[in-house]
Formats: C-alpha cells, sequence, structure tokens
C-alpha cells in the first residue's frame, strides 16, 4: 500500500502542519470572528427588540394606568359636585321654605292683629251702641231721664258677663 | 526507491500514490510539494472563502448559503459545549478547524479524479498525535501531578488497581492510534472498493451496468461516511479535550 511508503511520510506531515497552521490562523483571526459577528449582532438585534417591545408594553401600562387613574379621580369629583350640589339644593330649599313660613308668619300675626282690632272696633260700637239702646229703652220703659254713667256701668257688667270683655 | 515502489496504473490502490511535484530539501528532511500538499492548501482555501464569501453581505436574515456557514459554525459550537462546556470555548477555533480539514479534505477526495489526503496514516497520525499533544498537554498544565489519577479510576479495589492502572495507561497511549486507523481504514477502504468496482464496470462489458448502480450507491454512502468519520473524530477530540480538562471518566 503507498500509504505505508515511509518516505511519503515527511513531506506529508510538513505540508499538513503548515498548511493547519494556515488554516488555524486563517480560521482564528479571519473567519470565525466574521460569523461570530454576523451571529452576535442578529442575537443583539433580537435582544434590543424584545427589550424595545419590554419598554413600549411598560409604557403602554403606564398610560393606562394614568387614564385609569384620571378617570376614577373625575368619577370621583363628579360625586362630590353632585353630593354638593344636593347639600346646597337642600339648604336653598331650606331657606325658601323658612322665608315664606316667616313671611306667612307675619301676615297671620297682622291678619291676627286686623281681627283683634276689628273685633275690638266692633266691641267698640257694639257697646256704645248697647248703650245708648239700653239708655233710650230704659228711658221709655220708666219715662224718666236716666244718668249715662249707670248705663255705661250696667253694660259693662253685662258684657262681662257673657264674656266679651268691655272697658 | 522509487522502482521498487512501483505500482500498476490500473490497480485500485494506484489512487493513493502521492508522487512528487518536485523534490524540495530542508536541513535533511523531504518536503517536496506533492498532490497530498496540493489538495491540503486546497482544502485551506476552500474553507476560508466559503465563509469569508457567505459572510460577505452579513445578512440578518441569512440566505442559503450563510445559513450554512452559521449551521457550521454553530454544529462546531454545540459540540464542544455538550461534551466539553464553557471551558472548551478556548479550543474553538482548534475543533472548527480540525472539523473543517478533515470534512473538506474527504469531500473533495469524492471529486473524480481528485485525490482523498485523509486516506493516509501519515496525515490521520499526525492530527491525532496533535490532539494527544494538546490533551495531555492541557492535561498537566492543569492538574500538574493530578493528571496522573487519571489513570487511577475511582472505587476499583486496591488489589484490581495493579491491573487496571496499567490497562488504563495502555488505552491513554493507544488513543492516536485508534483515534487516527479509524478515519485513514474508512477513506481508504471506501475508496479502494469504489475503484475495485470501477474496475468490475470495464471489464463486465453491457453486464457492467449492475457494478456501476453499485457505485452509485455506494459514492452516496461514501459522501455519508466522508461527513461522518469527519464528525467522529471532531468529536473523539471533544471527549479527549473534556477528558484533560475534568479528569472524569
Amino acid at each position: 500500500m503507498p500509504q505505508f511508503w515511509m518516505e511519503d511520510f515527511a513531506p506529508q506531515m510538513v505540508w499538513l502542519v503548515i498548511s493547519f497552521i494556515a488554516l488555524y490562523l486563517l480560521m482564528a483571526r479571519v473567519a470565525l470572528p466574521r460569523v461570530a459577528d454576523v451571529l452576535e449582532t442578529r442575537h443583539g438585534r433580537i435582544a434590543d427588540d424584545l427589550d424595545q417591545a419590554a419598554q413600549l408594553k411598560a409604557q403602554a401600562e403606564t398610560v393606562i394606568a394614568e387614564y385609569e387613574a384620571a378617570l376614577a379621580d373625575a368619577r370621583s369629583r363628579a360625586q362630590a359636585t353632585m353630593a354638593q350640589a344636593g347639600v346646597e339644593a337642600a339648604a336653598a330649599a331650606e331657606r325658601r321654605n323658612a322665608e315664606v313660613a316667616a313671611v306667612l308668619a307675619a301676615e297671620a300675626t297682622a291678619a291676627a292683629g286686623r281681627i283683634t282690632d276689628a273685633k275690638n272696633d266692633a266691641l267698640a260700637e257694639l257697646r256704645g251702641v248697647a248703650v245708648e239702646l239700653a239708655q233710650a229703652a230704659a228711658e221709655r220703659l220708666i219715662d224718666a231721664p236716666v244718668d249715662r254713667g249707670e248705663v255705661d256701668r250696667a253694660v259693662d257688667a253685662a258684657m262681662q258677663h257673657i264674656g266679651i270683655g268691655g272697658r | 526507491m522509487t522502482a521498487e515502489r512501483h505500482i500498476d496504473h490500473g490497480s485500485p490502490m494506484h489512487q493513493f500514490v502521492i508522487g512528487r511535484l518536485n523534490d524540495w530539501q530542508l536541513g535533511g528532511f523531504d518536503i517536496s510539494f506533492s498532490k497530498a500538499a496540493a489538495f491540503m492548501f486546497g482544502a485551506v482555501i476552500v474553507a476560508t472563502l466559503f465563509l469569508v464569501l457567505t459572510t460577505s453581505r452579513r445578512a440578518m436574515v441569512p440566505g442559503r448559503w450563510q445559513s450554512v456557514a452559521e449551521l457550521w459554525y454553530e454544529f462546531i459550537a454545540d459540540m464542544i459545549k455538550e461534551t466539553i462546556g464553557g471551558e472548551g470555548r478556548k479550543y474553538f477555533p482548534f475543533v472548527f478547524s480540525l472539523f473543517s480539514f478533515i470534512v473538506i479534505c474527504n469531500l473533495l477526495g469524492m471529486l473524480p479524479y481528485s485525490y482523498t489526503v485523509t486516506s493516509h496514516i501519515a496525515v490521520t497520525i499526525t492530527l491525532a498525535l496533535a490532539v494527544f499533544a494538546l490533551t495531555t498537554f492541557i492535561g498537566i498544565t492543569r492538574h500538574g501531578t493530578r493528571f496522573l489519577s487519571f489513570f487511577v479510576p475511582k472505587g476499583v479495589p486496591l488489589v484490581m488497581l495493579f491491573l487496571v492502572v496499567p490497562i488504563e495507561v495502555l488505552s491513554y497511549f493507544m488513543r492516536p492510534i485508534s483515534h487516527s486507523v479509524r478515519l485513514f481504514a474508512n477513506m481508504t477502504a471506501g475508496h479502494t472498493m469504489l475503484k475495485v468496482f470501477g474496475g468490475f464496470v470495464v471489464q463486465m462489458g453491457v453486464f457492467g451496468v449492475l457494478p456501476f448502480a453499485l457505485i452509485v450507491a455506494l459514492t452516496g454512502l461514501e459522501v455519508a461516511i466522508a461527513v461522518l468519520q469527519a464528525y467522529v473524530f471532531t468529536i473523539l477530540t471533544c471527549l479527549y479535550l473534556n477528558d484533560a480538562i475534568h479528569l472524569e471518566h
């Protein structure tokens, strides 16, 4: 077999060592760094993209949280406004009721005063009429002048007797 | 000397004759250039050009050829990661060069009229001895005298050690031989067989179609063997490196 021809060993080994060292240097210095660079660039790019996606997701979540906070805030503010409006409306109604009641009370009081005055006037007139009537009736009956003072007293006593005042 | 080394041109062994393209001598060494040396440099050029040209575009989404270069790179990177682990990264260029050299030499040998560098024991034993020297050097420099514990398996009774240790030592020194002969023998056998059947095609005339069909099938098989043996040589290198680095059986 030519594989065992010893004189061919040395040149093959020498050229193998030289070519293999050349291959090693070309691989280690030139070819492998190129391939590694391509692979690393791709992996870096993918990692970057994933990072960016995660960042955008976080941003979106922040925006959603802010939006929901704003929404909750607006809702609570609206409720507060509504509650205040309710309170104010109740107070206004109360105030108006009180005003109307005061007006009504004043009018009632005035009316009561007018009624009392009218009653007093009426009573005073009634008394005068009653005195004159009683004097005229007594003079007709006894056919003699009757003292005005006595008639006054008698009418007073009679009016007091039936409970409508008098002097 | 060449007179008694004559091999008939029709012999299946003639393909393994290297010959001389010149007759260079350097300090008593025969450094004659031959077709073996030419194919070695051919492999260097093919590996370098392939990897450089396929990665010239540095595409983010790799094309077909760039994918081959990336797969080639990651195949060896993963092999080292799985067999050696993180400490193996340092030896990646060496293992990659070794695999690339062998696989390209094997595949170049499958081309008609070409020559298979790895069909010579002189080449495979040089590579195997380089691996052997490297792994032994790593073992000794990393572990010092503890490297000798590699030959003493754990959990073996003392009496048995007198038997086991010499066997371990012997098997360690047999490594470069089995490592190199496996590749050399596979390449030689495959190419011899193809040549023998090729001879039958010529001799059998019309019936030569039968051995011809067989050659077609065997050529496919030989391509597979060319890649497989390169892989076997490389993974054994990784395992030897792992032994040297981690001192484990």
